[in-house]
């Protein structure tokens, strides 16, 4: 029995009165991996920057609801209450504020009443960590600060998984890393899969080696045009995108 | 004599107190901002005049020099114009004939805590100060109103020699080594706030630390201003000799009035050589007092002198820890924080003179400014002709939490000598939007968001500071972002 958790309709998007997303329809089960490929100025990042709620984005049109609940209704930090999760293209340095403390902070708030112990967080931090081979210090480090591009990965893929979301947005995650960092990000969405709704936002092909989608959506011009399974993204890395330019 | 004996059960307040909304409305929200009654024994009419300085030493019973002392600062400070840098607009708002220059609300400073009056004891109580003393210090003094109304000092470091008594005692107790030091760090005409503070001193702490003694545990002072237009002038002597040490920490509060209060120190550190003082300020004045405080130490050969210093609440504060570099190889450390909220100014820094070769200097300066709300960085490095192979390094970061706000950076550098090595770092940041996004993404609503944002900003301060000021520090500051956002 399938769960929806996203629903997007005749979505539109303006960022400072620009039109970004035209049109859009999607509609995401639990279980459910969905990956969204498009050149970059597609609309990709703004999509799911809107669903979580970024201010700069404004809704012209269309609604989106989460678990049948529409998102307009709701700030961002109850957008991640509710058990929604944005991992960040380029995460943000918070100088001072150290990793273990944030991740601690977050989860109680994220997880609420239902957050561990003292003792239950410790555990599932260092599962969590040994599973993504990240040294204990990493946790006394300011977030984000001086990390290299793995490492800030690593860190969204550690908050996700403590955050245990229903609907997981990954903005390029995979984007400039090496073959052990993109193994790590794998691992951590197949993880949450069962669980939750994956949306992956991404260009390039080679993550789809180690996550299998169950759809495949191309994205153009704030549209998204064609949608189909695994094979597709393997059709798009033959032969590009302009068939489906100029089909659209 | 025009103090006024008063009877502690027939005392009533005289005039209005303004009491929660519309003192709330009129000085913002702070969380020490109740009130006790005042139940003074002893409390002198307002204004100032060279008679009221003659009272209080004779009712202090002073030995002729310090009374004439007093007299001497009275008129320096009545001579002495009103500086004319800082924030001159504040500072000419001050009446120095409404300031009660002096109130004693208990007959002596107790030893035991049982002894204190109860209502000063409830103060002390809700601002958790005799918890902190079972816990983790080695010593402490409660200075309520003028005087210090309790002090206790560990036992063990009573038996080395150590002495810790408020400044009155200490005077009493041991008026050579007082006399000798006292206002050789800060003489009463360096400004006229020193001198002001010379002519009324009362309270503050006398600290004595004989050879190689090292205090392991800090010792602490509170001090609070209860009544309405109060004037604290505490006086602080802290001498460490050869080869000690000693950390001490102060807190302050006061409630919250509708009228102003007037807080004026002097605080005096000499390290002996090879010795180290550290001097820790956690001040949470309300939004209608102000702080015009001088501190400064003289570090000797090899001596170390570090001021952690944090400025939260006040109208306006002017503060600018110095230390002067009189022996060779000595170190200055100071590592201040300000939050200046709105219609208050933090116009804080440091100053270090190397007076001698080898000496060298850290100065770390953060400052948050929020609703409209001014922080000023000014600073001094003088590097003297024969000081030679100097190093000062500098650093100021200003964070500004909204357009409203207000930072600027007044340094100025007196190098004579071109063996230094001199490092000025200066940065203003704002919180970004995308900062916020991500920490609210990760559910934390904006003033929480804010909150971390700001404690981090002041972690390099915070991890200076004994873990209980710490922690109560980051509550402060998340009370403040709490506050301020709706």
């Amino acid at each position: 029995m399938e769960e929806e958790v996203l629903r997007i309709a005749g979505l539109h998007v303006s960022v400072d009165g620009t039109e970004i997303i035209k049109g859009l329809d999607l509609s995401i089960s639990i279980g459910e991996i969905h990956v969204i490929m498009g050149r970059n100025g597609a609309g990709k990042s703004t999509l799911a920057n809107v669903i979580m709620g970024h201010p700069a984005y404004e809704i012209t049109s269309g609604t989106i609801h989460y678990r049948g609940q529409p998102l307009e209704e709701l700030e961002v930090f109850e957008r991640a209450r509710a058990g929604m999760f944005l991992s960040f293209q380029y995460p943000l340095v918070i100088p001072g504020v150290q990793v273990g403390t944030f991740l601690r902070k977050s989860v109680q708030a994220v997880r609420g009443e239902k957050a561990p112990t003292a003792r239950e967080f410790r555990k599932e931090l260092k599962t969590h960590m040994e599973a993504m081979g990240m040294e204990r210090s990493f946790l006394a480090r300011y977030v984000n600060d001086g990390f290299s591009g793995g490492e800030k990965k690593r860190l969204e893929m550690l908050q996700m998984l403590l955050l245990t979301p229903q609907l997981a947005l990954l903005d390029e995650t995979d984007s400039g890393l090496d073959i052990d960092a993109l193994k790590v990000v794998a691992t951590g969405i197949n993880s949450i899969a069962p669980e939750a709704g994956c949306l992956l936002i991404t260009h390039y092909q080679r993550m789809l080696e180690h996550v299998k989608p169950d759809y495949v959506h191309v994205m153009i011009d704030g549209c998204i045009v064609k949608t189909g399974g695994a094979e597709l993204a393997g059709e798009l890395e033959e032969r590009g995108y302009e068939w489906l330019e100029t089909a659209g | 004599m025009n103090w006024k004996k008063e009877a502690m059960n027939g005392w009533k307040p005289r005039g209005e107190v303004m009491v929660g909304d519309t003192a709330r409305d009129a000085v913002g929200d702070y969380q020490y901002g109740f009130h006790d009654p005042e139940n003074a024994t002893i409390r002198f009419d307002k204004g100032l005049s060279e008679q009221v300085v003659r009272d209080i030493s004779e009712l202090k019973g002073e030995p002729e020099w310090m009374c004439e002392l007093r007299v001497k600062a009275y008129k320096r400070f009545v001579e002495m114009p009103m500086p004319t840098w800082g924030n001159c607009d504040i500072l000419e708002q001050i009446d120095f004939d409404s300031v009660i220059y002096f109130l004693r609300s208990s007959e002596g400073t107790e030893k035991d805590w049982d002894d204190v009056p109860e209502d000063i004891k409830n103060t002390f109580e809700r601002l958790g100060i005799p918890e902190a003393e079972q816990k983790w210090l080695g010593g402490v003094t409660a200075q309520y109103e003028s005087e210090a109304v309790y002090h206790s000092i560990r036992s063990d470091l009573e038996e080395q020699g150590v002495i810790f008594l408020d400044m009155d005692s200490g005077l009493k107790q041991h008026p050579e080594i007082v006399k000798k030091w006292f206002g050789s760090v800060v003489p009463h005409s360096d400004n006229k706030f020193s001198a002001l503070n010379t002519a009324v001193w009362s309270g503050g702490s006398f600290i004595y630390v004989p050879k190689g003694v090292h205090v392991e545990m800090p010792v602490q002072a509170y001090f609070r201003i209860n009544a309405k237009n109060m004037g604290q002038f505490e006086r602080t002597l802290i001498i460490a000799d050869e080869g000690s040490s000693i950390q001490y920490v102060e807190g302050c509060t006061a409630p919250t009035y509708s009228t102003e209060s007037l807080h004026s120190a002097v605080v005096e550190l000499i390290a002996m050589d090879g010795a180290k003082i550290r001097y820790s300020t956690v001040q949470n004045w309300s939004a209608n007092v102000y702080n015009l405080v001088t501190k400064r130490g003289i570090a000797h050969k090899d001596a170390t002198i570090e001021w952690v210093d944090g400025n939260i609440g006040s109208k306006l504060t002017m503060k600018y820890p110095s230390v002067i570099l009189k022996g060779e190889g000595s170190h200055a450390e100071v590592i201040s924080v300000a939050y200046a909220g709105g219609s208050q100014h933090q116009d804080t820094g440091a100053k270090v003179h190397h007076l001698a070769p080898n000496t060298t200097s850290n100065i770390l300066s953060k400052s948050i400014s929020k609703n409209g709300g001014r922080s000023s960085y000014r600073g001094m490095i003088q590097v003297s002709p024969k000081a030679h192979d100097c190093r000062s390094k500098v650093v100021c970061d200003a964070l500004l939490l909204d357009p409203d706000s207000q930072s600027d950076t007044y340094p100025t550098m007196e190098v004579g000598n071109s063996s230094a090595d001199l490092e000025h770092e200066a940065s203003v940041s704002k919180v970004s939007g995308d900062q916020l996004f991500y920490l609210m993404s990760r559910g934390h609503n904006e003033a929480e968001a804010m909150a971390m944002i700001v404690n981090g900003f002041f972690e390099p301060f915070t991890r200076e500071l004994p873990m209980e000021y710490a922690v109560e520090l980051n509550r402060l500051l998340e009370l403040e972002m709490e506050g301020a956002i709706g």
